[in-house]
């Protein structure tokens, strides 16, 4: 339709303007400014100082870890790595905002959160050395095992929240995807699901910006907060890169959905600011000036600065320092001794019950080896 | 005759297309831009711009339900699948509307697309890269199954697939995607045409993809010991080239089938039923399948374990060979 035709369509049939149209994105909800000042918002809620220390402390481990990580897939300790730089505030701020019971279901590159819940380098790191395909136990940490194929969590996440309606249990769940994963019709129909079900689900999408190489601009025709509305759930739009108010917001989601009134929808605005893996190279498809942008958001040093203006002592730092370089030795070695699966042993992990298959092909895999063994 | 590797046959196979006929769209996730996390389509955004090569919004199942829409209004989508195992958010438009829509529009409705998936494992890659799924596909009526294994077939096969009236699913084998070689000036083979390799006097290998660099390998070993083996690529898993297949069969006599899918319900099990079938009585031991084992692909560090290697190819061979009919 060309313009024209849309002015005579005003102009014939007034009465029939539509009833809805999309509105413009909402300004982020921001308590810490990237300069590490707070805004008015931010003033009138105040600063709990111990806490906001203990959501930086988290934060900062998250970062080494990212950085050591790398280091090892660069020196071949690791096949391969998913940055979480810059999306650590988004991460730590949201999952310190839950209930311990609470269950939350995971897309791939939530190490941040990992960490805080409790998983170690050497669960978290063992995929990415090929040990394994999820190094933890999900329902121990109650951080479910990682979930490559974009957006499938979600789903898994809202039949979880169903059980535990029908449990009869007050805990909630909350997962997380990405600005790519939310054009995956899973989601879509994980929020329908949801809503429609009146489910308790935190659905927290951290908007990195890039889904490899595609941005957000062309992932989606409007805002994703916006999205929640036509679901028929609450939405918030928080500043990814400000702790305290992804804390803040989450906070207020759960008590939303912790209440009985359905789901809840975030946003955070946030920043990949590596490569998609270690085998990405950004530089092909984006500039300089954005990371440069967002380098400057980053989510650390401003909660050091504002830490700092709050009048955090040195020590603090200085202890902090010398903690995150244990952490990470420890990371080096522990990645260092992780052990490969004996290949036999996989044919137990299968079925739950026994199976002749199973049964037959580990015989011949354990009689081949054998006589290759003995070069027969 | 120009040196090339295999995705750089592939990309140059893909311009080719773009150029033939300006009804080929290319679509799929980080195609344009970044030219694909394999590079296979570098440059084709640049030179034929992004209404013809389309970085789609993460969602697969909206790529191959929208290129039955661009199909059904006149192009001829080319579709990328960034990994093997992210094709399943797809599978139904592939098998319940794709395959499905000719027949059920009574021989009206043609659907001219190419879905390409990167398959195969090897390549120390996480969790749903390292696929092998083509029995899914070749199960499904309506659709053409096919799979390339050096930059010769690649280069020739991505066109005629294009150039098919029919969907084809095109399977590249990742872990050859540098692998170089020579490609000829002229197509020698039809896109379901398998190729001989050798001639297989004493067993044949049969092999697709990224499998026949090693039954190849395995053919040389058994050559050393002084026995004749032959390799078929089938090229084309759906439909197969039965008179190929059935004369290298009758030939050798004796046959086993290699490829990194597990072999429950698998290619070699349609192989070997059909030679089965069709020339029992040529044959001097039962049809032997060299495989993946029945799980799911394991983590990278015990891939190699997973998949068929030379030993278990020339133990097959040894145990086809030593076969004797008990009196």
């Amino acid at each position: 339709m060309s313009n024209k035709d849309v002015a005579s369509l005003e102009r014939i049939a007034p009465e029939l303007e539509p009833q809805s149209i999309p509105t413009p994105e909402r300004d982020v909800i921001r308590f810490v400014q990237s300069d590490g000042t707070l805004t008015e918002l931010g003033q009138s809620r105040g600063v709990d100082v111990g806490f906001a220390q203990s959501l930086y402390r988290e934060m900062v481990l998250a970062r080494r870890l990212d950085v050591e990580a790398l280091a090892l897939q660069r020196q071949g300790e690791l096949n391969l790595w998913l940055q979480c730089a810059g999306q650590e505030a988004a991460q730590v701020g949201s999952i310190r905002a839950l209930d311990a019971a609470d269950m939350v279901f995971p897309s791939y590159r939530e190490h941040a959160a990992a960490l805080s819940r409790g998983v170690t380098a050497s669960e978290l790191l063992s995929p990415w050395r090929g040990a394994s395909h999820a190094g933890w136990d999900g329902s121990a940490r109650r951080f479910h095992l990682y979930s490559l194929v974009l957006g499938t969590q979600t789903l898994h996440a809202t039949g979880f929240a169903a059980g535990s309606r029908l449990a009869g249990t007050d805990d909630i769940v909350l997962t997380y995807f990405g600005d790519g994963a939310a054009s995956q019709g899973d989601v879509n129909e994980a929020l329908n699901w949801a809503a429609a079900m009146k489910l308790p689900v935190v659905f927290f999408c951290q908007n990195n910006q890039w889904a490899i190489s595609t941005p957000s601009s062309s992932q989606m025709g409007a805002p994703l907060h916006q999205r929640a509305a036509g679901f028929g759930m609450p939405a918030w739009h928080v500043d990814g890169n400000d702790v305290l108010a992804v804390h803040a917001v989450t906070e207020a989601a759960a008590l939303h959905v912790r209440s009985g009134r359905g789901p809840a929808f975030i946003e955070a605005q946030t920043y990949r600011m590596a490569g998609h893996s270690s085998s990405d190279d950004p530089g092909r498809y984006r500039g300089a000036d954005e990371v440069t942008l967002w380098g400057g958001r980053d989510p650390i040093s401003r909660m050091a600065k504002l830490l700092g203006e709050l009048g955090t002592a040195e020590q603090f730092f200085a202890g902090l320092r010398a903690e995150s370089d244990d952490f990470a030795r420890d990371i080096r070695s522990a990645c260092l001794s992780i052990e490969r699966p004996r290949f036999e042993e996989l044919f137990g992990n299968v079925y739950a019950e026994p199976h002749p298959v199973m049964e037959r092909e580990r015989a011949e895999f354990c009689a081949l080896t054998s006589m290759l063994d003995a070069g027969v | 005759m120009e040196t090339m590797t295999l995705g750089g046959a592939l990309n140059a196979g893909l311009r080719r297309a773009l150029e033939a006929d300006e009804r080929v769209v290319l679509m799929g996730e980080d195609i344009g831009r970044l030219g694909g996390v394999f590079r296979v389509t570098d440059g084709l955004q640049k030179q034929f711009g992004a209404n013809r090569v389309i970085d789609t919004p993460l969602a697969e199942s909206g790529i191959v339900g929208t290129a039955i829409g661009l199909a059904l209004r006149g192009f001829r989508p080319v579709c990328e699948i960034q990994f093997d195992g992210f094709v399943y958010p797809a599978f139904d438009q592939i098998v319940s509307q794709l395959a499905k829509l000719r027949a059920r529009s009574g021989g009206r409705l043609t659907l001219p697309i190419v879905i390409r998936i990167p398959g195969g494992g090897g390549i120390g890659a996480v969790e749903h890269h390292s696929e092998s799924n083509e029995a899914y596909f070749a199960h499904t009526a309506g659709l053409r199954v096919v799979s390339c294994s050096n930059p010769n077939d690649a280069f020739w096969m991505i066109q005629q697939a294009i150039a098919s009236e029919d969907p084809v699913i095109f399977f590249e084998p990742k872990r050859r995607y540098w692998d170089k070689g020579q490609v000829e000036p002229h197509a020698d083979l039809p896109l379901h045409g398998s190729r001989m390799l050798g001639r297989g006097d004493d067993a044949l290998l049969v092999a697709h993809g990224p499998s026949v660099a090693l039954a190849l390998a395995a053919a040389a070993a058994a050559h050393e010991d002084g026995y004749s083996v032959g390799v078929l690529d089938l090229r084309s898993l759906s439909p197969l080239d039965l008179p190929t297949l059935l004369d290298a069969a009758k030939r050798s006599g004796r046959v086993v089938v290699v490829h990194e899918a597990s072999t429950f319900g698998g290619i070699g099990a349609e192989i070997a039923a059909t030679i089965t079938e069709h020339c029992f009585a040529d044959l001097k031991s039962p049809v032997l399948r060299v495989g993946g084992y029945n799980i799911p692909y394991p983590p990278a560090g015990v891939e190699n374990e997973f998949l068929p290697d030379i030993d278990r190819v020339l133990v097959a061979i040894d145990r086809s060979l030593s076969f004797q009919v008990a009196s």
